[in-house]
């Protein structure tokens, strides 16, 4: 698996990154990076700190010491936003909303890939039949797809994926192994928490485990 | 389903590498302002019958007046404008708590966090469809409930333009406040706490050119008070706003 | 791994403002910002050690401050020509009326150091002071109210000074009610400091307007030092008071960061240390 771009600096990079809720050391210090064309799988019991990671990334918490670089560059909003794709815990969606609706909408913050729009990527997570039905009345693992409808639609070389295995049956797993081979060929990167128990494709990808 | 491979073979195509780059198209603010106010507006629509309860509220707020005080028009007509006033800020409340609550609590704002977009923009942007949902319908029936206190008909337009300039000034207000809260326990009495304080000088200045208005006065002062604070607010509350919601999301 | 003495967290935030530490972390940042004196005093463990060294020296001195100047408040000054011993009240209510402006600006300065370089001691500061500025609040109303009724008559006046101290009150009690609605207290810190922020940006327009609205209507404004000298005999006491209120703010902002501070680090080793050595 080549990277299509010879990356100079990996396009997200931690280095001695800890971080401490109420002086309770959550994680670290951990040193990694992701290149091009990279996943890493994070593990690690519940409560060892899985989130708090890929919400420190995600700028959406503070680190508490170390430092995140995009591209060897120093993390900002300026650097980080528009970049890094999020898929967490919550849907990040309204439950009033069709996918349609919720994926026009975020299209408009984010913009689309070249030649996606919400009913390709729909299509492309097998739901597209549920396009239109306001999203509370779809299933949980629906709703999963919807999200992972999100991840195609939208531009974003680093993907931050919180369980995104839970609620998803074996197909739904092996949609969200495709996708994000997918996405790395094309020269993307993406960090992946799972508690284990899931078999994930790429057999090269780098591990990360956090213990409690 | 039941054909993954093939809906996976679809989209091999299609993804492609310059997609990906650094460059891909980033939409302009404009852009992403105006998807937010669609949203907005089809959410409102889908729960319209929740719009109508500000305005519910207004009518039986100002129906009470006439029986606690007594039919005469002399008197209602001398303190309808102060009363409406009060009852439209009143009105506004449990909007203006809700403001960030749902779309903190299924992640929308998390994706607004991480969106190439000035977060203050998409707060005012929130603000505006939230006052022409929430708000706007209460100043389109002030004719009716300054009807049914007798309000002087010369007022009624004065009250109107200074409504027009006071509420989306509260709205600012609140906006900063309703992020603040949104990260805490749900407490109702909270928000009205917090915004006491700063709506007084809205208050006063609005009342004034209502009063003024009402005995013959020059009422212009007040309005230009008004106006700036309302210029300045729109500059200020959106930052503070963005800090807040920063504030809401880390958990 | 952060460990004990680490005042705060700075990571993206120093980017932001322009200054990239070559080691984030809060340490090396303040060394070379701050006066070495302020940077020590930010560890937790440095300023509850100094606090406790300071904090009775501090209330003893605003002790003697508040005896000297009652005394010579209450008996030295001689009764006013108009308002008799009635005004002898001002030596509580215009220091009150002073420190709680005084500590409300306190508590937006930390607040703003909180939410800027997030150190958790400038959060303790700021929210502890909100209760003390609060209470110097209320205790101005109170007195004001005390005063107005020999006055003018009665307990309340919408006055100019009356109107904006009440509101000042709300926006004590708002910040206070902000931070007991967080779960996490750091995080309810940061949200009550940016709205002390709010606050002190809305503080003056609520003054102006609130004189606006005054002039307005013609109520009973009555002017309290409508004559613009104060007798030297009255003025001493009065700033002797003054002089008191201060120091009895620092002593108490002290004494409830040493709490602030014990409770947030509970977990922490110099706190364990701390326990140990004064439970043997």
């Amino acid at each position: 698996m080549t990277p299509p771009h010879a990356p100079a600096a990996p396009l997200l990079s931690a280095s001695r990154l800890a971080f401490s809720r109420n002086d309770e050391p959550v994680f670290g210090p951990l040193n990694f990076s992701l290149g091009r064309g990279e996943t890493v799988l994070v593990e690690g019991d519940n409560g060892s700190g899985k989130t708090t990671l890929l919400r420190v990334l995600a700028g959406m918490l503070p680190a508490s010491s170390g430092d995140i670089r995009f591209d060897g560059i120093p993390a900002s909003r300026d650097a980080r936003n528009g970049r890094v794709l999020w898929l967490g815990h919550r849907t990040g969606m309204n439950e009033s909303l069709s996918p349609r609706e919720n994926l026009a909408f975020l299209a408009g913050l984010y913009g689309t890939r070249a030649g996606q729009n919400p009913d390709t990527a729909m299509a492309a997570v097998g739901i597209e039949a549920w396009i239109d039905e306001p999203l509370r009345t779809l299933s949980a693992g629906q709703k999963k797809r919807v999200g992972l409808a999100r991840l195609r639609l939208l531009p974003g070389d680093i993907w931050l994926l919180d369980e995104p295995y839970a609620n998803l049956d074996r197909y739904g797993i092996d949609l969200v192994n495709h996708l994000v081979a997918e996405h790395c060929r094309a020269g993307g990167a993406a960090l992946v928490t799972s508690h284990g128990a899931v078999r994930f494709a790429d057999p090269n990808a780098r591990h990360i485990h956090l213990v409690a | 389903m039941a054909s993954l491979t093939q809906t996976v073979d679809r989209g091999t195509g299609t993804m492609d590498v310059t997609a990906v780059a650094r460059s891909s198209r980033r939409p302009g603010t404009w852009r992403a302002c105006r998807a937010l106010l669609r949203r907005d507006f089809v959410l409102a629509w889908r729960r319209r019958g929740e719009l109508f309860l500000p305005l519910l509220y207004a009518v039986i707020v100002t129906a009470l007046f006439p029986f606690a005080l007594g039919p005469e028009p002399e008197l209602l007509g001398r303190i309808a404008g102060g009363v409406l006033l009060v009852i439209v800020v009143l009105a506004m409340l449990p909007a203006l708590e809700a403001m960030f609550r749902a779309d903190l609590e299924d992640g929308t704002l998390e994706q607004w966090l991480l969106a190439p977009q000035p977060l203050a923009l998409l707060a005012l942007t929130r603000v505006i469809a939230h006052w022409i949902t929430t708000v706007l319908p209460l100043i389109v029936v002030m004719p009716l409930l300054g009807a049914l206190l007798d309000l002087p008909m010369k007022v009624l337009p004065i009250l109107i333009v200074t409504l027009l300039l006071a509420t989306p000034l509260i709205a600012l207000l609140g906006a900063v406040l309703s992020a603040l809260a949104a990260g805490a326990r749900r407490s109702g009495i909270l928000l009205a706490l917090m915004l006491l304080p700063l709506v007084v000088p809205v208050v006063i200045f609005a009342a004034g050119a209502i009063a003024a208005a009402q005995s013959g006065m020059p009422y212009l002062a007040p309005l230009t008070w008004l106006a700036a604070a309302l210029v300045l607010a729109i500059v200020l509350a959106p930052l503070a706003c963005a800090a807040a919601l920063r504030i809401a999301v880390e958990s | 791994m952060l460990r004990n003495g680490q005042a705060g967290v700075v990571g993206e935030r120093a980017w932001k403002w322009g200054r990239v530490p070559e080691h984030p972390g809060f340490r090396n940042m303040s060394r070379s910002y701050v006066p070495h004196f302020i940077h020590w005093l930010g560890s937790p463990p440095n300023f509850y050690r100094f606090a406790g060294n300071v904090r009775p020296w501090l209330m003893a001195a605003a002790l003697v401050c508040a005896v000297i100047g009652l005394y010579g408040g209450l008996v030295l000054a001689p009764p006013d020509y108009q308002q008799g011993d009635a005004y002898r009240i001002i030596f509580i209510h215009v220091p009150s009326a002073w420190m709680s402006l005084f500590i409300y600006a306190a508590m937006a300065i930390a607040g703003l150091v909180a939410l800027v370089w997030r150190v958790k001691l400038a959060e303790v500061i700021a929210m502890e002071c909100a209760p003390i500025g609060a209470a110097f609040t209320l205790i101005t109303l109170l007195t004001g109210s005390l005063w107005g009724k020999p006055m003018w008559g009665t307990w309340w006046t919408w006055g100019a000074r009356l109107t904006s101290e009440l509101v000042l009150f709300f926006l004590y009690l708002g910040v206070i009610g902000l931070y007991n609605a967080f779960e996490d207290r750091r995080r309810g810190a940061r949200a009550a400091s940016l709205l002390a922020l709010v606050g002190i940006v809305n503080l003056p327009i609520v003054h102006y307007s609130v004189v606006w609205w005054n002039t307005l209507h013609q109520g009973s404004t009555v002017n309290l030092f409508g004559h613009s000298s104060i007798a030297p005999s009255m003025l001493w006491p009065l700033l002797v008071m003054a002089l008191a209120t201060h120091l009895y703010f620092f002593a108490s902002i002290l004494g409830r960061a040493r709490t602030g501070l014990l409770s947030l680090e509970s977990g922490k080793q110099w706190v364990r240390q701390l326990v140990t050595d004064t439970s043997r």
